[in-house]
């Protein structure tokens, strides 16, 4: 699930750059950086500084200006559309800011959802969507819808999902932005359980230091596009 | 995206705005009724005609005639066929004729003036000889009383105009009798040929022939609304109407017989024409051409028809265009539910697409709410525009029924056109589908994401 030298994820002075009437956006502005399996990598900087850019380019859901992402071998730019989302279905898990669970379905619905996207069997579904929400200890909800659940439940089942496919590498874009710091510490606590048990790799992109302090092995800065500091805590 | 998941998700996905997909369906469901009640109207016109003129006879017909029964009079000079010369039409070539291949039967046109008399009246009128096939071509359908109960039976059927001219009520003339007085045509024997007469100067042993008054009693067995036929069939002009062996037995004198005489043929009665039965509407140029090479005259309405049936596919294709017009309203109403459910659905879309939906899967599910629409659509569009069919052929008949006419079934909803219906409908409604389905699958997920 990683590449030869143990690095989970490779990014390879990468730029995004935006066309906003004539001024040029520069989102991304040529990053490097390698993330190694089983890492918690978590990514800082102010609003605007490029670090859920950077996110979404490593995820695939974006693709480069100029540069090269290489996962699993692969340089996600030179991927066809297909192939990338293979990529964010098989390799990749992702936990948004605002859960984005779909509200119509219920709590076991919305985990088995990356599971049909996949088409694993159907006989296999239930046993793997249990399981992911036991990991987050929702199994108890699975007929609930997620305007039944609160902030901290639905941003659990929002992992659960993320986990669902079991994934190489997890990423997690503001997963504390929307809740209260007792819930958010839950939330970080239960992504450092799953780092350290499943020995995922993990990237966070947060602008909480004291919580990226406190869980992440390794913190990135970014600011205007640009990586500031990266280093990896004791 | 396995089949059985993305049924699933579209189902639900209609399920969503159940008003707003049932309205659109509704759309959909009187398009294609409109489709289908136009169709409907044009197949049933042109099965009604068709049944029409196959009654009539004009489709599987060909008169024969002796070839020099075609010159003058103001029609059109038969071509002249060298490699066979002009012969008479006798029972010879009767009987040559039933021998060719795909002939049902032969029989002469006989019909002749003569004066019936009812309750010492004389009533002049024309009497026709009926074959006894011409019951099973529907001719007779709606029948007061019966046909002929034996192709020798001495009966007759009566035409209604005739019958009231009988009696103020027709129907009690069923079962009374009638006489006919007609001119019998008798053959001289050469001896008694009129002295100097071209005849009996020649080696032609025919001398002529003597017309005698006769008379026949005929039963009344039944009464036709209708006029049989008009034309070609044989039998059209007739009031009264009489088995066909009967006609032949009574040698009546006919317009030909002098004709035959002043050209001095012999006595030997010739047929002023006769109708030959094709198995099928397809064998009858074949027969003409066959029938023209042994020397005769012939005519069909083969032509009246193949223009008949252009008529119907130019008159079929503007009703499907008409028809078609409120589909393609409908097919744009589900353009415009797809393009609000994507609306709806954007922020979903982005979701999944992150958690590796491919733009096919984006893309599939919004075909399948489009071909459900169309489907469900198609069904009950078909059923709204049998019921209007059903409805103008109601009224049709009332209206008929009022001008002293027959009732008609202007409506026919045959099963190619039901299957046609739902598969054009939801033909219609995936082509509709493909605008928003496509601009789904191609939303930036990134962009989608961030939608509110």
């Amino acid at each position: 699930m990683t590449n030869e030298n143990g690095v989970a994820i490779h990014v390879n002075n990468v730029s995004r750059h935006y066309q906003m009437g004539t001024a040029l956006i520069r989102a991304v502005d040529g990053v490097t950086l390698s993330v190694n399996t089983g890492e918690f990598l978590a990514m800082l900087g102010s609003s605007g500084s490029g670090k859920s850019t950077l996110l979404n380019l490593m995820a695939g859901l974006d693709r480069p200006t100029a540069g090269a992402i290489v996962a699993q071998s692969k340089n996600l730019s030179e991927l066809s559309s297909l192939d990338l989302a293979r990529y964010r279905s098989k390799t990749v898990g992702m936990v948004f800011q605002s859960f984005n669970l779909l509200p119509r379905m219920t709590l076991e619905e919305n985990v088995e959802l990356p599971l049909r996207l996949a088409e694993v069997d159907r006989g296999e579904r239930a046993a793997r969507v249990t399981e992911a929400l036991t990991r987050v200890h929702l199994d108890k909800r699975l007929g609930h819808r997620p305007a039944q659940l609160s902030g901290g439940e639905q941003q659990r089942a929002a992992l659960a999902r993320a986990l669902v496919n079991r994934p190489a590498i997890l990423f997690a874009d503001e997963p504390t932005g929307n809740l209260d710091s007792a819930t958010g510490e839950e939330i970080m606590q239960l992504l450092s359980e799953i780092q350290k048990t499943l020995g995922m790799t993990i990237v966070m992109v947060t602008h909480e230091r004291p919580l990226a302090e406190r869980f992440a092995n390794r913190i990135a800065s970014l600011a205007d596009g640009k990586l500031v500091s990266d280093g990896v805590r004791q | 995206m396995k089949t059985g998941d993305l049924a699933e998700l579209g189902f639900r996905n209609l399920r969503e705005a159940i008003l707003r997909n049932s309205l659109t369906t509704l759309g959909v469901a009187v398009g294609i009724a409109s489709l289908v009640a136009m169709l409907s109207l044009g197949v049933g016109l042109q099965q009604l005609a068709a049944r029409r003129i196959s009654h009539a006879g004009l489709f599987d017909t060909v008169v024969v005639m002796p070839r020099n029964n075609m010159r003058g009079f103001g029609r059109p000079q038969a071509v002249p066929t060298p490699a066979a010369e002009s012969r008479p039409l006798d029972d010879a070539a009767r009987q040559q004729i039933q021998n060719l291949p795909n002939v049902v039967e032969v029989y002469p046109q006989i019909r002749f003036v003569t004066e019936v008399r009812f309750n010492d009246t004389p009533y002049p009128t024309m009497v026709a000889g009926v074959p006894a096939s011409a019951r099973e071509g529907g001719l007779f359908d709606g029948i007061k009383g019966s046909f002929f109960s034996s192709a020798d039976a001495d009966e007759a059927i009566l035409q209604i105009e005739f019958a009231k001219d009988l009696s103020d009520q027709p129907n009690t003339l069923l079962g009374k009798d009638i006489v006919i007085r007609y001119a019998e045509r008798q053959a001289l024997p050469p001896s008694s040929a009129p002295a100097g007469s071209p005849n009996s100067s020649s080696a032609d042993p025919g001398a002529g022939f003597s017309i005698v008054p006769k008379d026949r009693k005929l039963k009344i067995v039944g009464i036709v609304e209708s006029e049989p036929a008009a034309g070609v069939g044989g039998i059209g002009n007739g009031r009264v109407l009489i088995p066909l062996a009967v006609a032949e037995t009574l040698r009546p004198a006919q317009a030909n017989d002098l004709r035959d005489i002043l050209r001095g043929s012999d006595t030997k009665p010739g047929y002023a024409s006769l109708t030959v039965r094709a198995k099928g509407p397809s064998q009858v140029q074949a027969l003409e051409d066959r029938i023209k090479s042994m020397g005769f005259a012939t005519f069909s309405l083969l032509d009246a028809t193949r223009n008949l049936q252009l008529f119907f596919a130019v008159f079929d294709l503007l009703l499907l265009i008409f028809g078609s017009l409120a589909l393609a309203v409908a097919t744009l109403g589900i353009v415009n539910t797809l393009v609000m459910a994507i609306l709806e659905r954007r922020r979903e879309i982005g979701v999944l697409k992150a958690l590796g939906a491919a733009d096919a899967d984006v893309r599939q599910p919004f075909f399948f709410e489009a071909g459900i629409m169309g489907l469900l659509g198609g069904f009950f569009g078909v059923g709204l525009g049998w019921f209007i069919g059903r409805a103008v052929t109601v009224g049709t008949n009332i209206y008929l029924k009022r001008q002293n006419l027959p009732p008609a079934n202007v409506f026919s909803v045959p099963w190619w056109l039901v299957l046609g219906a739902i598969a054009f409908g939801v033909g219609a409604s995936l082509i509709a589908g493909i605008y928003p389905a496509t601009r789904a699958a191609r939303l930036d997920p990134v962009e989608a994401l961030r939608y509110e």
